[in-house]
C-alpha cells in the first residue's frame, strides 16, 4: 500500500496577506502535520517566488519526500510551477496537488470557518496524492505536414508562411479559385490600393511555391486522429479540365450555350457553364460546373470539347477522396454577407436597385460586370442619389445579429467615397448608427468622407427601403435633429452583416471545434488563446473567426502559422498521462464504455484498449463501466473516496 | 434546526465549475463554506457511487457542478452526467433520503456570481432539510 510507504510534504502558502490576511496559515500546516503519512509541513510567505520554490526543492531532497501538497492558489495559476520545481528535485511531477485555498477558500470566506476550509482542501488534497502514481506523459510523433481549409487572404497567408518555414501544406479550397472575398473587392480601406493588384502576386506565389499543395473545388470530408497526427478525408470534385492541359484560350466558354448568375459577380453579370472565375483564378484552369452543363455526352451538347484545341476537357474525370496526414490544422474558411432574405424591411431581394456592399465592389471594380463604371442593376443607368446603409442586420439582436461586423464603418466610408470618384455630380447618403472606425489611419479615412462635399452622413436608422416608379424611397429618422427623412434614391447599398461562411457549423462538427452562439469559430481563450480552437493542433486564421478586414486576417492567419510552425518543429509531443486505463483482470468486454468515448479513444476485443494519445481525460468511461475496470490515473474511484473521506472527516480540525 | 451547519461536497469540473468558482474568488463574492469541492476533469466522470459515499461517510448534500449542455469540454460529458444524476435521484429517493440534497448544476467559468449563488441556495436548502445523519452519526 502505498500509504505505509508515504513521506508527505505539504506547503502551506501566505500569498501575502492574501491567503494569511484570513486564513491562520501555521494552523494549516500544524493539522497537516497530523495527518498520517505527513512527514513535513510549514507555511512560507510566497511560494512560487524563487525562495519559495528553493525552499519546496530542499525539503523534498531532504525529506525523501514521495509526495506534495501545495496549499495555495488555484491550481490553473502555479500546478506547472511546482510540478517543475518538483521535478527538478526529483521527484516525479505528478507526484504533486494543489490544495486551492485562495480563490476557492481566503478570499470566499472569513472568519474560523475559513482556516477550518483551508484544513479540509489540504487535508483533501493530502488524500488524493497519497494514492497517486509516478506518470510520464507519452510521447508522440509530429507528421510534419499541415492542412489550411479556405484560401482566402487569411488560408494564403497562414499557407504561405508555414510553407516559407519549410513544411509542406495542402491548401484546401471549396471554390474553383483561391482568393476568397478579396477577390471580389475594388480598392481597400483605408489606402485605397487596388485589391486584386495586392492579392494577385500572393496568390502566384501560392501557386509557384513548390511547398503549397493547392487543393481547389474541394472539401474537408472526415477527420480524425488528433494533435500532431491527423488523417484527413478530402472531396475532390471533378473540373472536367486538366490544369495541365488547359492553355486558358477560352474557347470552350465562347461556344458554351448555358448562361447561368455569376457568383463571382454577386450575380450581376451570367457565366457559362465552362468558366473561370476571374482572369486570375488559381489554379489557373477553366471549371466545367456539371450542375449546370446541358450534357457532357456529346448527343446532349459537348460543344466545349469539340472546340479545345489543346485536348484539356476530359469527361471522365470523377470524383476524388484523397487520404492525407497532417500535424496541424489552419480553418480560414471566412464569411458570408447576410442573406438578403433576412432584410425585407429594406426590399433587399426584391427591389433590384437595393444591393450589397460586395455587390456594389464588384460595380467598383475595373473588370467587374460594368468594367467599373457605376450602373444600377434594373435598368444601367448612372445613380445619381446612392444610399449606404451600416448596420444593415448588425447590432439588432431583436431582428438580427446582436454584434457589430466591424469593417462596415470602413468600407461605406470607402463607398462613398469611390462612389464620388466615378460620378462626380453624384449624391451620397451614408446612414448610421455611430461610426467606429478604430484602426490605425482609420478615423482620418472616415474624415475624409465625411468632410466630402456631397457626402452627406446622417445619424439614424433607416425604418423602410421601398420601390416607387424608378425610384428607391428611403424612409428614416435624423436622430440628431429629430426629423424624418426622405431620400429619393437611385441605388441603395447595404452594409450587410458578416456571417460566417455556410458550412462552418458542419466543418467545426468534423474538427471537434465549438463555435460561438453566432456561429464563428471559437477561440481556446478570447484574450490569450485567440489563435487556436480548443481542440489541440487545430488554429483559426481571418473573418471564421469573428468579422475582420484584411490587415487583421492577415495578422492572425500569421500569428496562427507561428504556432503551428512551432508545432511542426517539436521533436516530439508530449501528451498528458492522466487519462483513462483498462483494469484487463475485470474488464468483461461488455463494450458500454466505447460508444461513451467522445472522441473514439477505446477499441474493445476480448478486453477494452484505451489509446492514450486518443483518450483527452474526461473520465466518462470510467463512470459508465458496470463492471470498475475502467478507471482513471491518478484519480481513481478508492482515491476519490478517500478525499471525500478526509473532505467529511468530524475529527478535530483544531480551529 | 438552529446550529445545524450542513456538511457538502462538491464535484466541480475544471473547465466550468472549478473555473467559475475561481472567478467568484478572484471576485471576492462572499458565500457560505460548507462545502468542500474536489475538482474533476469533467462532470462526467463523476460516479455515482462516488455521491452515495459521500452521503454515507457524513455529507449532508452533493453538489455537481458541470458545464451548460452544449458547452462541455468533452462535448457530451455533462449530458451523461444530467442522465446518471436523474437516475441516481429515484434510487435515492427509494432509499428514503430527499433527492434535493444531490443537486446538479450548470456553471461557466464566466460566472462567478451564479456559482455563489448556487452555493447559498443549496446550504440554504439543505439547513431547511436538516441534517441526514444522527448526530454522533458516520463521519
Ligand atoms: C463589401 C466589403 C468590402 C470590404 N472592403 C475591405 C477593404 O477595403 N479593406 C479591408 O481590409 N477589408 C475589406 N473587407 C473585408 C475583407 O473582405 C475580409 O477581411 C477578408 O476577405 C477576410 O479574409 P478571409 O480569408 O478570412 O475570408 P474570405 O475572404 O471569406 O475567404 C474564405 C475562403 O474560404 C473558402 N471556404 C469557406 N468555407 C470553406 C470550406 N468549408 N472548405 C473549404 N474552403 C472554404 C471560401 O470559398 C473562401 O475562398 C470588405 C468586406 C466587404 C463585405
Ligand atoms: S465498460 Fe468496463 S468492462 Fe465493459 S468493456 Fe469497457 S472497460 Fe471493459
Ligand atoms: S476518459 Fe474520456 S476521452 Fe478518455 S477514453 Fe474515457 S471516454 Fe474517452
Ligand atoms: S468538461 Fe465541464 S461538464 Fe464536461
Amino acid at each position: 500500500m502505498p500509504e505505509t510507504r508515504a513521506r508527505i510534504g505539504v506547503f502551506v502558502c501566505h500569498c501575502g496577506k492574501n491567503i494569511a490576511g484570513t486564513v491562520d496559515v501555521a494552523k494549516v500546516a500544524e493539522q497537516a502535520a497530523r495527518i498520517p503519512g505527513v512527514v513535513y509541513a510549514t507555511h512560507y510567505e510566497y511560494m512560487c517566488s524563487d525562495p519559495g520554490q528553493a525552499l519546496l526543492k530542499r525539503a523534498i531532497r531532504e525529506h525523501r519526500l514521495t509526495g506534495v501538497v501545495v496549499a495555495a492558489c488555484s491550481p490553473t495559476m502555479h500546478e506547472d510551477t511546482f510540478r517543475k520545481a518538483a521535478e527538478e528535485a526529483g521527484l516525479n511531477p505528478y507526484l504533486v496537488e494543489i490544495a486551492n485555498i485562495r480563490e476557492q477558500v481566503s478570499w470566499v470566506h472569513s472568519g474560523p470557518a475559513a482556516t477550518e476550509k483551508a484544513v479540509r482542501v489540504t487535508r483533501t488534497m493530502v488524500a488524493k496524492v497519497q494514492g497517486n502514481r509516478a506518470l510520464r506523459p507519452a510521447e508522440l510523433g509530429v507528421v510534419r505536414r499541415a492542412l489550411v481549409v479556405g484560401g482566402g487572404i487569411a488560408g494564403i497567408q497562414a499557407a504561405l508562411d508555414i510553407a516559407n518555414a519549410g513544411f509542406d501544406v495542402i491548401l484546401v479550397e471549396r471554390s474553383p479559385s483561391i482568393g476568397g472575398h478579396m477577390a471580389q473587392l475594388s480598392e481597400t480601406f483605408p489606402t485605397l490600393d487596388c485589391s486584386q493588384c495586392i492579392l494577385t502576386p500572393k496568390m502566384v506565389e501560392v501557386a509557384r511555391h513548390p511547398r503549397i499543395r493547392i487543393l481547389a473545388y474541394s472539401e474537408v470530408e472526415e477527420v480524425s486522429g488528433f494533435v500532431g497526427n491527423y488523417r484527413v478525408r478530402i472531396r475532390k470534385k471533378p473540373t472536367f479540365v486538366d490544369p495541365s492541359k488547359c492553355n486558358l484560350c477560352g474557347e470552350c466558354a465562347r461556344v458554351c450555350p448555358v448562361r447561368v448568375p455569376n457568383e463571382f459577380d454577386r450575380g450581376l453579370s451570367t457565366r457559362t457553364a465552362i468558366y473561370i472565375p476571374f482572369p486570375q483564378a488559381i489554379p489557373s484552369t477553366y471549371t466545367l460546373d456539371v450542375q449546370n452543363c446541358l450534357g457532357i455526352l456529346p448527343l446532349r451538347c459537348g460543344k466545349c470539347a469539340e472546340v479545345c484545341e489543346a485536348k484539356a476537357i476530359d469527361f471522365d474525370m470523377h470524383e476524388e477522396i484523397l487520404e492525407e496526414e497532417v500535424g496541424a490544422i489552419v480553418l480560414a474558411t471566412g464569411y458570408e454577407l447576410y442573406p438578403k432574405e433576412a432584410m425585407a424591411e429594406y426590399g433587399y431581394g426584391t427591389v433590384p436597385d437595393v444591393i450589397d456592399g460586395l455587390e456594389f465592389e464588384r460595380l467598383l471594380s475595373a473588370s467587374g460586370p460594368t468594367r467599373g463604371e457605376i450602373r444600377r442593376p434594373s435598368d444601367g443607368k448612372v445613380p445619381k442619389e446612392v444610399v449606404f446603409i451600416q448596420c444593415s442586420g448588425s447590432r439588432d439582436p431583436e431582428h438580427h445579429k446582436p454584434y457589430c461586423s466591424k469593417i462596415c464603418c470602413m468600407y461605406t466610408a470607402k463607398h462613398a467615397l469611390l462612389y464620388r470618384h466615378a460620378v462626380p455630380d453624384g449624391q451620397a447618403y451614408v446612414f448610421y448608427i455611430d461610426i467606429r472606425a478604430g484602426g490605425k489611419d482609420y478615423e482620418e479615412f472616415v474624415n475624409r468622407a465625411m468632410q466630402e462635399e456631397r457626402i452627406l452622413y446622417i445619424r439614424g436608422k433607416v425604418a423602410k427601403v421601398f420601390r416607387e416608379g424608378d425610384k428607391v424611397v428611403v424612409w428614416g429618422v435624423d436622430t440628431l435633429t429629430g426629423k424624418r427623412v426622405e431620400v429619393r434614391a437611385d441605388l441603395v447599398v447595404l452594409a450587410q452583416a458578416v456571417v460566417p461562411s455556410p458550412g462552418t457549423a458542419e466543418l467545426a462538427r468534423k474538427l471537434r471545434v465549438a463555435c460561438g452562439s453566432e456561429g464563428f469559430l471559437r477561440e481556446a481563450h478570447p484574450k490569450l488563446r485567440p489563435l487556436e480552437a480548443l481542440t489541440a493542433g487545430v488554429f483559426l486564421a481571418g473573418a471564421a473567426q469573428g468579422p475582420k478586414d484584411i490587415p487583421e486576417s492577415v495578422a492572425q492567419a500569421s500569428g496562427a502559422a507561428a504556432k503551428v510552425i512551432a508545432l511542426l518543429s517539436a521533436p516530439k509531443l508530449a501528451h498528458a498521462p492522466e487519462v483513462a486505463e483498462v483494469n484487463e483482470e475485470l474488464c468483461s468486454g461488455c463494450g458500454i464504455c466505447a460508444p461513451q468515448c467522445p472522441y473514439g479513444a477505446i477499441s474493445v476485443d476480448e478486453v477494452a484498449h484505451v489509446n492514450e494519445i486518443l483518450c483527452e481525460g474526461c473520465g466518462t468511461c470510467v463512470a459508465a463501466c458496470p463492471s470498475g475496470a475502467m478507471t482513471f490515473r491518478n484519480v481513481e474511484d478508492e482515491q476519490v473516496l478517500r478525499m471525500v473521506r478526509a473532505a467529511l472527516e468530524v475529527a478535530d480540525v483544531g480551529v | 434546526m438552529s446550529g445545524f451547519e450542513p456538511r457538502v461536497v462538491a464535484f466541480l469540473c475544471r473547465w466550468c465549475a472549478a473555473a467559475g468558482a475561481d472567478l467568484a474568488g478572484t471576485n471576492r463574492l462572499q458565500y457560505p463554506p460548507h462545502a468542500i469541492p474536489i475538482r474533476v476533469n469533467c462532470s462526467g466522470r463523476v460516479e455515482p457511487q462516488w455521491v452515495v459515499e459521500a452521503l454515507k461517510a457524513g455529507a449532508d448534500g452533493v453538489l455537481i457542478g458541470g458545464c451548460h449542455p452544449g458547452d462541455c469540454h468533452y462535448v457530451v460529458g455533462n449530458y451523461k452526467t444530467r442522465r446518471r444524476v436523474y437516475l441516481l435521484r429515484k434510487v435515492l429517493e427509494e432509499m428514503g433520503i430527499e433527492p434535493e440534497r444531490v443537486r446538479l448544476e450548470w456553471v461557466s467559468a464566466t460566472e462567478g456570481g451564479r456559482f455563489a449563488q448556487v452555493m447559498a441556495e443549496f446550504v440554504a436548502e439543505l439547513k431547511r432539510l436538516g441534517p441526514l445523519h444522527e448526530p454522533g452519526g458516520p463521519g
